[in-house]
């Protein structure tokens, strides 16, 4: 059957948070938040539960009504406009299928209630439904489908009005470990194929490096750093940023020199040149990645004691006791292992230390 | 395009609001008065014959809410022009008809301003009628529009109007009613002329009444007061249901009878039988006639008398009436307990009555509690049973009726003993909310519990049984006596089978018109069920529609609306009916003996567990999906009828069914307001009843039974299940 099934075409939109602020009650979720996301890029706010996420993304929806600030899509100010009056749409974390309706009326509901006709509405449907790879599954409830399916026929219910503006809300916390990678892989190269405008919230950092184009960390109702995955990583604003994208080893150091844009620093009898980043003299924080210490059992800068070893396959865990604290180190699994008491020889790669600032709001 | 920046909503009701000054007939109908031209024409119309001329005030609001029909208004300007034209049309609207009544001034103190003589002649009216009605909706949906406008409920122009239209409703048909009961008992007529005053003294003076508060019955054989005896039967029917209750609970959940099926009907037999059904039936056995008194003064000589008209009979009547609650809440309490705790309390070496003793019965003790208060209040609030068999033996809910339609007519005591009722039912609501809602253990939790539960030891099972069987029996002989009453000639005098009664009452002549209902009960009958045609999908809508804004939205002042909508569950039938003549028989809201308020009754009586049930059922739906609803661009009145209602199928059932059968049962509230037009089922069989015309009433009754069994089963066929493609448990 051949009706005008034209490939679905998006309007591409952006979106802007002008100083939007929400209070429930005395508690603010949201606090002075401002920024943009361009056309056709994946954004994900990401950040520690209660972190204000989640209000900020149901306010792109509509849900709710920011107390302060203007929300604009597409350069229009839509801040008091009903979620029904928006044209975003969201996949919801329980995935919010109608538990009354098959798949196929699940995903046709949206173009029905805009006024389309039932035959139309359906035949939309079942073109999306192919799109997400779930052709013939429409007369099945959505109770008789597995989670990976349910979670497709969400986002093929979302995709069929071709919105502006796509939102997930922590889609892929309802997935098994092995079915979130794949997922989180469909939906970006649905996003860069459709080439859509998505806000995206999680809490899991890794989730989040591997989808976005750009990152929002939030953390008390604020944004806490933004920037590409790679800018996050190997630049975080602070410890907070640190602690949360990756792991880390925080540990205190002292910087002697500044030159350059270049700190010499000293941890424990070491000595190191890192970038300035900001940082003046005296006491500081270093951040060393676990993946930037390597293990030998005769050559390195230091030596240590294991003080704990896991294995997971792709890789071992360590704790290395040394003169300056414990240390997290992560080897690829094939190496040879050390056992608990051995002693060992660390070496450091300085592409994988960072100096960060103190944490503003938070006692350390 | 023009107009294009209003919604057609908008749009609408501007137009309604003018067509209810200038076309609809602002006064009641029925005061119709051909010499004074006010019963039939539109308040434009009135004031331009000169005729209620302050009416011309309405049409200044109506004004201003016009003005944003002008072009180039911002939003903010017009939601202003509609949320202060709204507002202000509703105090002009309920400000005049508060303050001119049907003999003068209201509010004298109006007349003082403006002159008691508007000109020259005191200012009269009647109570509303359609224009005033529609005048009075438009303005509060004006309103709701404007208040959107603010961004109020995230903007949502239907939640906002549903609110406010909920909140008027609440606030006209419960909380006004009752507040006038309350200003009721504290005023006093002033003389001939009309007018009263506040007269706190007075009030208090009327308090100290032997006949309400005396204890003569402690000390000499005369009657002790009123409230004494409300509150004796209370406690007893209260402690006696409760225990009854718990023996049927303990054989139905917790032992291997073979007659479990049995206990089952018998306790939903009382739910759909009228309450007063059962003192009838009493009488049938019991009275001076009745067919045991007979068999006991045949065989053994014993006197008859009449020792089922007082409180033993009462007391017997509630007892039978109340148990079947008691059983119900108790059944649910004990197969709530988890079964793992008494498989714990076994493992710990304790064998099964010391289980019983230690673990079950602690735990049942919350049940037994809010059982007994239930009882309680269900005691204080019948009416039926204490109209029929009470005899010298008064309650505060006859005493209220006896004051209002007794050859001494006194409103003001009438309001007085309400008072008192309403608030001894609110102090027990009071304690089972604060005492027994946080003390409630409930043991059955979300995990798998998949333990048996603990057999009764043999001695309890054995005193249950004791209560349990002659109980049953019992309930046999009324429910049979109700059945067989009907098809003989008299009962206890002459039991030749007959259908003379079912003639009297439903027959149905033919004629040359076709058929004729000549039966005596067809008027009834017909006004019956046309009053729960048309209240039962009222109830059910507005209750659905008020527990979904109670879950599901955010406004200020939730719990204010809430406890509103509750009270009128919790106020005893009586009160309600006084309640509703001191506030529906004078103007403004003027509606007393039309269909309407009968149907207005019900509706605002049965919501509650309409209410209940969406909240409840709602509590297991998950927000996103109105949500999902919501962003896939369905408006919240879409989201509702085509997500949220299919889900809410099994509350519907309950709505409808409770308030079809509240209906068909209740007497109390609607023996104030029923009219010989409008007469009911069930007061017309408390007339017959009283008339002793028993085979009648009870023909009648059974008839009721029928139909409401039938009605029952209809509604769940044509509501259905909800379809959610879940496998079917095997």
């Amino acid at each position: 059957m051949q009706t005008q099934q034209a490939p679905l075409s998006p309007r591409k939109a952006s979106v802007e948070f002008r100083a939007v602020s929400k209070l429930y009650g005395k508690v603010t979720a949201v606090d002075q938040v401002s920024f943009t996301i361009q056309p056709g890029q994946l954004m994900t706010l990401l950040g520690p539960s209660g972190c204000g996420k989640t209000t900020t993304l149901r306010m792109i929806a509509g849900l709710e009504i920011p107390s302060a600030g203007q929300i604009f899509i597409g350069g229009e100010d839509v801040t008091l406009r009903s979620a029904a009056d928006r044209n975003v749409s969201m996949v919801f974390q329980s995935y919010a299928l109608f538990p009354h309706m098959s798949v196929l009326e699940n995903v046709a509901y949206g173009p029905s209630v805009q006024g389309l006709k039932k035959s139309m509405a359906e035949d939309k449907a079942k073109h999306v439904l192919e799109m997400v790879g779930l052709k013939g599954l429409g007369e099945r409830m959505p109770s008789e489908l597995s989670g990976g399916q349910q979670q497709r026929v969400a986002v093929a219910r979302a995709l069929v009005l071709e919105p502006d503006v796509l939102l997930f809300d922590e889609p892929l916390s309802n997935l098994d470990a092995k079915l979130r990678r794949r997922v989180r892989e469909d939906i970006r190269e649905l996003q860069q194929r459709l080439s859509l405008t998505v806000a995206y919230v999680t809490h899991d950092q890794e989730e989040a490096l591997a989808v976005s184009d750009e990152i929002i960390v939030m953390n008390n109702a604020k944004i806490a750093q933004r920037g590409t995955p790679h800018t996050l990583y190997s630049e975080p604003a602070d410890l907070f940023i640190v602690d949360f994208i990756g792991d880390a080893n925080i540990t205190d150091v002292v910087i002697d020199k500044v030159k350059d844009q270049q700190a010499d620093i000293q941890l424990g009898p070491l000595r190191f040149t890192l970038p300035q980043r900001g940082l003046g003299q005296g006491p500081a924080k270093l951040a060393i990645r676990p993946d930037a210490i390597s293990l030998s059992a005769d050559r390195g800068l230091t030596a240590g004691v294991v003080s704990k070893a896991f294995f997971l396959g792709r890789l071992w865990e360590y704790t290395i006791e040394t003169e300056f604290g414990a240390l997290f180190v992560t080897v690829p699994g094939r190496a040879a292992p050390f056992v608990v008491g051995s002693s060992v020889m660390l070496d450091f790669d300085v592409s994988g230390m960072v100096l960060v600032h103190d944490c503003p709001d938070k006692k350390m | 395009m023009f107009l294009s920046h209003l919604p057609r909503s908008v749009l609408a009701l501007l137009a309604l609001a003018w067509a209810s000054v200038l076309v609809l007939p602002w006064y009641w109908l029925s005061s119709f008065d051909a010499t004074s031209l006010n019963g039939s024409l539109a308040a434009f119309w009135l004031v331009a014959h000169g005729k209620s001329v302050w009416l011309a005030g309405l049409l200044l609001p109506l004004f201003t809410l016009s003005l944003v029909l002008l072009p180039r208004l911002s939003q903010r300007q017009i939601a202003w022009l509609l949320s202060l034209g709204g507002l202000l049309a509703l105090v002009m609207l309920l400000g005049q008809g508060f303050a001119i009544g049907l003999r003068g001034w209201d509010w004298p103190w109006v007349g003082q301003i403006v002159g008691t003589q508007v000109f020259g002649a005191i200012p009269i009216q009647q109570g509303l009628g359609f224009g005033g009605y529609a005048y009075l909706l438009a303005a509060l949906m004006l309103m709701s529009q404007g208040l959107a406008r603010f961004g109020l409920c995230r903007g949502d122009a239907f939640i906002v109007s549903s609110i406010t239209l909920s909140f008027g409703l609440i606030t006209l048909f419960v909380f006004f009613p009752v507040s006038r009961v309350l200003i009721q008992s504290v005023l006093v007529p002033d003389g001939p002329g009309g007018g009263t005053t506040w007269a706190f003294a007075a009030a208090l003076h009327k308090l100290d009444d032997p006949s309400i508060w005396g204890l003569a019955c402690l000390s000499s054989t005369r009657n002790c007061g009123v409230v004494w005896n409300t509150l004796f039967l209370g406690v007893v029917v209260g402690a006696g249901s409760t225990l009854l209750g718990l023996a049927f609970a303990l054989i139905a959940g917790r032992s291997q009878w073979p007659f479990k099926p049995v206990i089952r009907l018998l306790s939903v037999l009382p739910i759909i039988t009228p309450p007063f059904v059962i003192g009838l039936a009493l009488i049938l056995l019991f009275g001076r006639s009745g067919f045991f008194t007979g068999l006991l003064s045949e065989w053994f000589d014993i006197p008859r008398s009449r020792w089922i008209y007082g409180i033993y009979g009462v007391t017997l009547a509630q007892l039978l009436a109340f148990t079947p609650i008691a059983f119900m809440i108790l059944l649910g309490v004990v197969q709530g307990i988890s079964p793992s705790m008494e498989e714990a309390a076994q493992t710990l070496r304790a064998d099964r009555w010391t289980t019983f003793r230690t673990i079950t019965l602690p735990l049942l003790r919350p049940g037994l509690a809010n059982a007994f208060l239930v009882g309680f209040v269900e005691s204080l609030a019948d009416f039926g049973n204490p109209l029929v068999l009470g005899g010298n033996f008064d309650v505060l809910s006859t005493k209220i009726f006896f004051a209002v339609v007794g050859s001494a007519v006194d409103e003001s005591r009438a309001a007085l003993l309400a008072l008192i009722l309403l608030v001894m039912t609110l102090a027990a609501f009071w304690v089972q909310n604060v005492w027994i809602g946080k003390k409630n253990y409930t043991t059955l939790t979300g995990k798998g519990d998949s333990g048996l539960a603990a057999i009764l030891p043999a001695g309890v099972s054995w005193s249950c049984a004791l209560f349990v069987i002659p109980w049953s029996l019992f309930m046999l002989c009324v429910y049979g006596i109700i059945v067989v009453g009907g098809f003989v000639v008299s009962l206890g005098r002459d039991y030749t089978p007959t259908l003379k009664h079912f003639e009297t009452a439903f027959k149905i002549t033919p004629s040359d018109f076709g058929m004729q209902f000549s039966g005596s009960a067809w008027n009834s009958f017909f006004a019956t069920l046309e009053v729960a045609a048309i209240s039962t999908p009222f109830t059910a809508a507005l209750g659905l529609l008020i527990g979904y804004l109670l879950s599901r939205q955010k406004f200020s002042g939730k719990s204010v609306f809430e406890f509103c909508t509750m009270l009128s569950f919790a106020i005893p039938g009586t009160v309600i009916g006084v309640s509703y003549i001191l506030a529906f028989n004078v103007p403004p809201f003027e509606m007393t003996g039309t269909g309407m308020i009968l149907v207005i009754c019900f509706v605002f009586r049965n919501i509650p567990v309409g209410i209940r049930a969406t909240m409840a059922t709602l509590s297991q739906v998950d927000p996103s999906l109105d949500e999902a609803s919501l962003t896939l661009g369905a408006s919240s009145l879409t989201t509702l009828r085509r997500v949220i209602l299919p889900l809410l199928r099994p509350a519907i059932i309950t709505a409808l069914v409770y308030s079809f059968v509240r209906t068909m049962t209740s007497v109390s509230a609607i023996i104030f307001l029923v009219s010989a037009k409008y007469n009911m089922a069930t007061t017309y069989i408390v007339g017959r009843v009283e008339a002793g015309e028993y085979g009648v009433a009870i023909a009648y009754s059974c008839v009721l039974i029928a139909l409401m069994l039938a009605m029952i089963i209809l509604i769940q066929l044509f509501v259905g299940d909800r379809a959610l493609g879940r496998r079917k448990a095997s």
